[in-house]
């Protein structure tokens, strides 16, 4: 039986009558202002800005240390901010405790209380609110069906497996229907299939609870298969913030480039800079780019060109750069094979080629490589 | 058994490669093992193990040999002692483990430099001996000691109270001594809570109070058993603060079978008493233990 579908039918009925049985579509509209957090003399994020829409589902993403979790803490109330501004729905939260802001939390880890069964476990958020018993039960009990977990209701988290104590944790933090919900690395703890098939649940739960998820990752497939919108930041700063299509595609820097996926880098200078293309040279080889009205001659130039973006040409076919290379090695990875090609003047040149037309590659074997002046993106170095 | 052997062994170092020669090893090795721990059985065994087995006879047969002694357990004045015993302890557990919960809070949640001076406060206490401390209750707490003297300067009592020579001032002492061994299996277990849970809770909407009623004080239940198991244990096999500040008044069970033994000479009732005893502490470690790890209680791993 097919484990997603079956999920999916699940998920459907309860669902629905969760978001039915709410007031009118909850506001969840996060925005961010400037915040800087400093520990002593140590900066963990600096003038981060974000704007969060209702219902969508951002991701920050970035290396150990790069402040992901600080900035989330700080929409928590758990971190206080050491400037800047923090508002839901255009209100300003900073001065709320983390307890009046009514968002829903997953902690890394989960965080689920050990001395509580399941059950009792997603009550705790309405017991502490003061609903009233029946109404509990109820909610309890839709929660729990959403996430597939009516009949571990009575177990203690330590008798739930990984995926399992994840869904409670995520029933727990759904269960008083907040409009935001809150998710620091929820599945760097599960094992690559299981984190799979939970992205796929998790993304098909927002869609259908409708509410704003702001997720905190530092895997980019994960950000990059779940996200509306992500946000990627280092060293305490956000770098950029965009779609993950816009991210992918269109780097602003360097950095992006290469955090999210591989990358190739060229550098070189600025010749015959014209309106909506230009001409950089590296060494003797000379390679066009389009975009770029802000390019004058003799400006240094970073370029970027995805792996899979770059293809093996036969003598008939054409491309706006075409280069010489010698493959220095290669690997087979099923769909694909990667290689390693060595350029002149341009360097170490990594691709993906789908298909290999004749025999198997071979090391030292000689092709032609080459990219329309379209499929590579200036970045700020 | 065999792991330990192995581990004692110095062929578990350099391991031999031939089968044959590990098996020779292993004989003397046995030998060798059985030498090094006898010291330490023997010296239990006529220190500790035979004196408990003559108490026990002793309890059988004095004055005369039947179980005469333990129809004397009901006796009103036995009663009563054991009954002042029982109130004195548990009072003085609940007491100290009260106490020693909000000084396990305090120490746990500071910060590292006011841990370590902490730390030193807690167990100093514990290098002083039991005497010099009861004296020094006696200091403060007797009619012209330093309390009723303090309190009449200042005008606010016109007789002394009575704080000593009774089971407020036996509590006293007995609170004050039992202070770290409750405080240690505490500050231990309420170290273990994993203190995410609790920005959990308040994440989910609880108020602080909520999130100490309803995470953490259930979380620190073992450590609070484990704490009380401790003190009551101890206090009822006190005697050397019971006897000096009780002032032979409020008398528990210790000082009752130190007067049997030394001074009024029954030895089958004292040694009676002291088996009982023996048997009610070990009854209510079996007890717990059924319930409770008591090992990781009190800390081993
Ligand atoms: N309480 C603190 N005291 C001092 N420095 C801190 C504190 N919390 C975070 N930092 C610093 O702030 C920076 C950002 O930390 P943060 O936890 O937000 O990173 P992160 O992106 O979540 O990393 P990870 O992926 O490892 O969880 C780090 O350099 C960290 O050392
Ligand atoms: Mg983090």
């Amino acid at each position: 039986m097919n484990f997603t579908h079956a999920v999916r039918d699940v998920f459907d009925r309860p669902v629905r009558r969760l978001a039915s049985a709410g007031q009118p579509a909850l506001a969840g509209a996060i925005s961010v202002e400037n915040l800087t957090k400093t520990y002593g003399n140590a900066v963990a994020i600096r003038d981060v800005s974000l704007a969060i829409g209702s219902g969508q589902f951002v991701t920050l993403l970035g290396p150990s240390g790069s402040g992901k979790t600080t900035v989330l803490m700080s929409i928590a109330g758990f971190v206080s901010p050491t400037a800047g501004e923090i508002r839901l729905n255009g209100e300003p939260i900073n001065h709320l405790p983390p307890d009046r802001r009514e968002f829903g939390m997953v902690f890394q880890g989960y965080a689920l209380f050990p001395h509580l069964t399941v059950a009792q476990n997603v009550a705790f958020p309405l017991r502490v609110r003061h609903r009233p018993r029946t109404e509990i039960e109820d909610s309890v009990r839709r929660a729990l069906e959403m996430v597939q977990l009516e009949r571990f209701a009575d177990r203690l988290p330590r008798q739930l497996s990984g995926g399992q104590q994840q869904r409670a944790a995520l029933a727990r933090a759904l269960v008083f229907e907040p409009s935001v919900v809150l998710l620091d690395e929820p599945l760097s703890a599960l094992d690559k299939n299981l984190r799979h098939d939970l992205q796929a649940e998790l993304k098909d739960l927002h869609s259908r609870v409708g509410l704003t998820f702001i997720y905190v990752t530092h895997d980019q497939q994960e950000a990059l298969a779940m996200s509306d919108e992500i946000a990627i930041l280092s060293e305490g700063r956000l770098v950029q913030m965009g779609t993950p299509e816009t991210l992918y595609e269109r780097p602003a820097t360097r950095f992006v480039a290469g955090f999210l996926g591989q990358s190739n880098f060229i550098s070189g200078t600025v010749e015959q800079a014209r309106r909506d293309a230009f001409a950089y040279r590296a060494g003797a080889t000379l390679l066009s780019q389009s975009g770029g009205p802000q390019q004058r001659d003799g400006d240094s130039v970073t370029v970027t060109i995805r792996p899979e973006k770059i293809r093996i040409l036969t003598e008939a076919e054409t491309a706006d750069n075409r280069l010489e290379s010698r493959i220095a090695s290669f690997s087979y990875h099923g769909g694909h094979y990667h290689l390693q090609v060595d350029v002149e003047h341009v360097g170490r040149i990594v691709l993906d080629a789908p298909t290999w037309r004749r025999e198997a590659p071979s090391i030292g074997q000689s092709i032609t490589i080459g990219w329309d002046e379209d499929a590579s993106v200036v970045v700020a170095s | 058994m065999s792991a330990l052997q192995d581990a004692a062994s110095p062929g578990y170092l350099d391991r031999a490669p031939s089968q044959l020669r590990r098996r020779r090893f292993q004989l003397g090795d046995n030998a060798a093992f059985y030498v090094l721990i006898a010291p330490a059985t023997v010296l239990l065994l006529t220190f500790y193990l035979y004196p408990l087995l003559q108490v026990f006879w002793i309890s059988f047969t004095e004055p005369k040999p039947g179980f005469g002694n333990y129809a004397l357990l009901l006796s009103p004045s036995v009663t009563r002692v054991a009954l002042t015993t029982l109130r004195i302890c548990v009072i003085t557990t609940v007491i100290t483990v009260v106490l020693a919960y909000l000084v396990a809070y305090c120490w746990v949640h500071a910060g590292p430099r006011a841990q370590r001076v902490m730390l030193l406060g807690i167990i100093l206490p514990l290098w002083v001996s039991a005497l010099v401390r009861a004296f020094a209750w006696i200091t403060l707490l007797r009619r012209d000691g330093l309390i009723n003297s303090a309190l009449a300067g200042a005008g606010l009592i016109d007789a002394p109270l009575p704080l000593l020579w009774n089971e407020f001032g036996v509590v006293v002492g007995l609170v004050h001594y039992m202070l770290p061994y409750g405080i240690l299996p505490l500050a231990a277990s309420l170290r273990s809570i994993d203190g995410s849970l609790m920005l959990a809770a308040r994440g989910l909407g609880a108020t602080r109070g909520q999130t100490f009623s309803m995470v953490y004080l259930p979380l620190s239940i073992p450590g609070i058993v484990a704490s009380a198991i401790l003190v009551f244990i101890f206090s009822l096999g006190f005697y050397i603060t019971p006897a000096l500040l009780g002032g032979g008044r409020s008398m528990m069970i210790t000082e009752y079978i130190s007067i049997q033994i030394i001074e009024v000479l029954r030895w089958g009732l004292g040694t009676t008493l002291a088996v009982t005893l023996v048997m009610i502490i070990a009854l209510l470690l079996a007890v717990v233990s059924r319930v409770l790890d008591l090992r990781k209680l009190f800390g081993a791993k």
